[in-house]
């Protein structure tokens, strides 16, 4: 196979764990709320999923329903993650910043606690779902073998996201919401079930990212450990596509293609370069949401920045 | 009149802890007429009509709807009986386009359609003759056209009784005079429009019947036609109360705070001060009077280095006789020194020779006020930010309106509050805080503040608690200029005599006080000359003691600047 293609095909498939994660992040701040919890998230995702999957092994449920049970567990992990932090975010009116990097740290202290348990000894109880989440592509030798059922998933989010905030009553309201909570609330909009709605199932949504990650890109007992740090990448993947679902379906991919540029670049330009440069590649989708976020600062086109009581505790006015 | 009744309120009573916001209000709206509620501020009228748009709740009394009991207890249950309210304060997503805000909330269950909502809004728009493009977002839009947003958000949703919270405060005369012509055609479709203003000329010119309200009553209700701008001001600000406040002659004055033309627009590009002049003397209380938002803030924010300024000067004279505080910290020599260099001098202009005297002696001539001090004293303060007017030697005090906002931080405690003021002071690394607690501690004492420790969090202590704080300590600053806004909002009697007695001791220590006020009958008593703005321009300067609160009142709601009062405004100035 072309070795550009090869590359793309991978990068797509990667970029899709930053796609879920940055819808579900887009749909949490699109009602105002900076949610910084995702990789704890993403973590708990991947982590649920396993569990769901290591206790259905040996079962004879059939193999559709396994993926979707597990999908499901994985999104529920997630949505009570979104809980906790609405909770303390919305009704409590905690800081944002500092409750969403406590869930970060929470939830891959959870999972690295959970995975550490069976991913070793036992990683076969939810490896053997591999061929059912890389289905169809499962025998493919090439990158393809990584398109399985969720990167279709994460598309079809992403698409349905995008629709939902820009076509629908209900995107209107939670834009409204997180634009200017005030005039939501006074015309009527129930400004609390917005924030925790959209931020649960946002949460849900970003948990499918680590499953993704583990089950469909990587098929490996170990992936859970990387997770994180891919989940730092789908928060800026939020920024780089300018709070807009449809672009981070793009963006996931150019993030991916930067992501791996150092192990794939230099055999494709043909020139050889030492390993630890790995790492100054991986730190390319940061320079370029640092651009981005210049470009668009300098420009400072109203519908480009982020919404505009983003981060900010609603009070209703005294009555 | 025959109209049928739209809306009645019977009894309604609304308390804010023991304040009474409205008392036992009775109104009547018609089908198809504009009412005006006309009232000074905080005389309840906004209270009124959130109750009647589900913003409060009554405590008592009933509202009735076409003559049916109406329960409201939010903005969606006044919707519900035809009533919306335009607020003065829009409630507008920024990057929506208009149909979006207008169609915002509303769940009628049909298939949502931005398109079919464009279309209903030009629509409602062309019936009523307004001029809006639906598509446009409303961070293009001036601030007329978004309050067209908010009027047709309310007539979208088929509201049949509308109230508009003071709208001409934020339009210029030509887009009030369309306004009101949507408004004439609004009634002549039948619609009831309660319009809430303290604008006397547009209360005659827009409305059928007037309901005036004092104090949170209804006064009473009158037909515009016959009614006189005299008389509305009379029911407005009532008869006039004795509050006896000490108010006594000012002695030595001179010119201290000089504003010359000085302007400033808002964010909006809406002119906040307009060619305002006055002079702030020393020794003397100057009172500024005006309709909330008049351009008080601004005035004294301006003055104290906090906004730019579009054009003119604000001339600061420092004091040329010298004020006995400010000799106190200089010692023998340091007098003798600036004696040396000729800075002393007698009334007819013979230099002071000082050898030979005693410190108490030179202390005492200087104050006697026969030795007057030559200093570089004319400075302009305009575009120095405050610490540059500290640095110039200029004190300048501060008590701004919005107390835990400016003027003090809530969660810090007294003493660390007292220490906003003197950060800078000694040269240690450390920071001092024996005299910051001294006084912290001194100002308890003396204003009888109430506060468990003086290690307590601002926020904790009541309003007039933290008001005598801000105030204890910004004049324990030894001011030259005294600038304080509504020091005594939320204040019991008590405590605002207190108030009142340290802004005039102040006065009588030869500090140039500015108080912007709200109660009339303070103003007329506390102050020796009552600066009235109306909407950014100085509509008159009265002398305290001859100015009646009808005048005020007059000059407060005057909007029509012809020259002739301008000038008369000014030869009132000279005559003082």
């Amino acid at each position: 196979m072309n070795p550009f293609l090869d590359y793309l095909l991978n990068a797509i498939s990667l970029g899709m764990t930053f796609l879920l994660g940055c819808t579900g992040e887009i749909l949490t701040e699109k009602v105002g709320h900076l949610n910084l919890g995702i990789p704890g998230i993403m973590s708990v995702g991947g982590a649920c999923g396993c569990i769901a999957l290591k206790l259905m092994y040996g079962s004879n449920i059939p193999p559709a329903l396994i993926l979707i049970i597990s999908i499901l567990a994985s999104f529920v992990g997630g949505l009570l993650m979104g809980a906790i932090y609405s909770f303390l975010t919305v009704s409590l009116k905690a800081n944002q910043n500092v409750t969403g990097l406590a869930m970060t740290t929470f939830g891959v202290g959870v999972t690295k606690f959970i995975m550490s348990e069976f991913s070793v000894k036992n990683a076969h109880q939810f490896l053997y779902a591999l061929e059912y989440f890389r289905f169809p592509f499962a025998k493919n030798e090439t990158a393809l073998k990584y398109w399985g059922v969720m990167l279709y998933l994460a598309v079809i989010i992403a698409l349905v996201t995008s629709f939902v905030l820009s076509r629908t009553r209900v995107g209107l309201h939670l834009r409204a919401v997180g634009e200017n909570p005030a005039a939501a609330d006074a015309v009527g909009i129930n400004v609390t079930l917005y924030k925790y709605g959209s931020t649960c199932i946002g949460s849900g949504i970003a948990a499918l990212g680590g499953l993704y990650y583990i089950m469909n890109y990587m098929g490996s007992a170990e992936a859970y450990k990387r997770i994180e740090s891919l989940g730092w990448l789908a928060v800026a993947l939020v920024i780089f596509s300018l709070w807009k679902p449809h672009l981070s379906i793009i963006a996931s991919t150019l993030f991916g293609m930067l992501y791996i540029a150092g192990t794939r670049l230099p055999t494709l330009l043909g020139i050889k370069i030492d390993t630890s440069a790995i790492y100054l590649f991986q730190m390319l989708p940061y320079v370029v949401t640092i651009i981005v976020l210049i470009i668009s600062s300098i420009r400072n086109k109203k519908e480009n920045q982020p919404p505009a009581s983003l981060g900010l505790p609603y009070f209703r006015e005294e009555r | 009149m025959n109209k049928p009744i739209a809306l009645e309120m019977k009894n309604v009573s609304k308390y804010f802890g023991s304040l009474a916001a409205n008392k036992n209000v009775d109104l009547t709206v018609y089908r198809g007429e504009i009412l005006a509620i006309l009232g000074e501020n905080g005389c309840g009228k906004t209270t009124l009509m959130n109750m009647i748009a589900g913003i409060y709740y009554p405590d008592s009394g009933s509202v009735y709807v076409d003559g049916k009991e109406a329960v409201i207890h939010s903005p969606k249950d006044a919707f519900r009986h035809g009533i919306g309210m335009v607020h003065q304060h829009f409630k507008l997503v920024d990057i929506f386009t208009a149909a979006e805000n207008i169609v915002l909330g509303i769940d009628d269950g049909k298939k949502y359609s931005i398109n079919e909502v464009n279309h209903k809004v030009s629509e409602i728009a062309d019936k009523y003759g307004f001029h809006i493009d639906p598509k446009k977002k409303i961070y293009d839009m001036s601030v007329s056209e978004k309050q067209t947003v908010e009027i047709l958000k309310v007539l979208y949703r088929g509201a049949d009784i509308l109230i508009l919270d003071e709208p001409s405060a934020v339009l210029t005369p030509q887009e009030t005079d369309k306004l009101f012509d949507v408004l004439r055609r609004m009634r002549e479709d039948g619609k009831s429009i309660l319009i809430i203003t303290h604008k006397l000329h547009e209360v005659l010119s827009i409305s059928d019947r007037v309901a005036v309200l004092r104090k949170g009553e209804h006064i009473a209700t009158v037909e515009t036609a016959t009614t006189t701008a005299p008389l509305l001001t009379e029911m407005m600000v009532g008869q006039k109360v004795e509050l006896n406040i000490n108010r006594p002659e000012p002695k030595n004055v001179r010119d201290r705070l000089e504003i010359v033309d000085i302007s400033m627009k808002d964010a909006d590009g809406v002119n906040v001060l307009d060619h305002v002049s006055f002079t702030a003397r020393s020794g003397e209380i100057l009172g500024i009077a005006g309709i909330a938002g008049s351009g008080q803030r601004e005035l004294l924010e301006a003055i104290a280095g906090l906004k730019d300024l579009e054009s003119g000067k604000i001339i600061f004279n420092r004091p040329k006789k010298n004020l006995p505080v400010s000799f106190y910290h200089k010692t023998y020599a340091e007098v003798v020194a600036l004696a040396n260099e000729g800075r002393f001098h007698y009334e007819d202009g013979t230099p002071v020779d000082f050898t030979g005297m005693s410190h108490s002696h030179i202390c005492e001539l200087v104050n006697s006020g026969k030795v007057l001090f030559n200093e570089d004293d004319v400075m302009d303060l305009r575009d120095k930010t405050p610490l540059q007017i500290r640095e110039l030697g200029v004190r300048l005090s501060f008590v701004p309106e919005d107390r835990l906002g400016m003027g003090l931080v809530g969660n810090m405690d007294l003493v660390d509050n007292m220490m906003l003021r003197s950060y800078r002071k000694g040269h240690s690394l450390f920071v001092d805080r024996k005299k910051p607690s001294d006084l912290a501690k001194k100002i308890v004492d003396d204003l009888n503040v109430s506060t468990p420790s003086t290690h307590t969090p601002v926020r904790r202590l009541s309003g007039g608690n933290v008001q005598k704080v801000l105030v204890g300590r910004e004049i324990a600053a030894a001011p030259t200029v005294l600038m304080a806004a509504y020091p005594v909002r939320g204040l019991d009697i008590n405590s605002s005599y207190t108030i009142y007695d340290l802004l005039t001791e102040q006065k009588e220590n030869g500090v140039a006080v500015i108080f912007v006020g709200e109660d009339l009958d303070v103003l007329v008593e506390l102050c020796d000359r009552i600066l009235v703005l109306c909407a950014g321009r100085v509509t008159a300067v009265l002398d305290g003691k001859t100015a009646t609160k009808e005048e005020i009142g007059l000059y407060m709601t005057k909007t029509d600047f012809d020259n002739e009062e301008k000038e008369s405004g000014t030869n009132e100035e000279s005559q003082i």
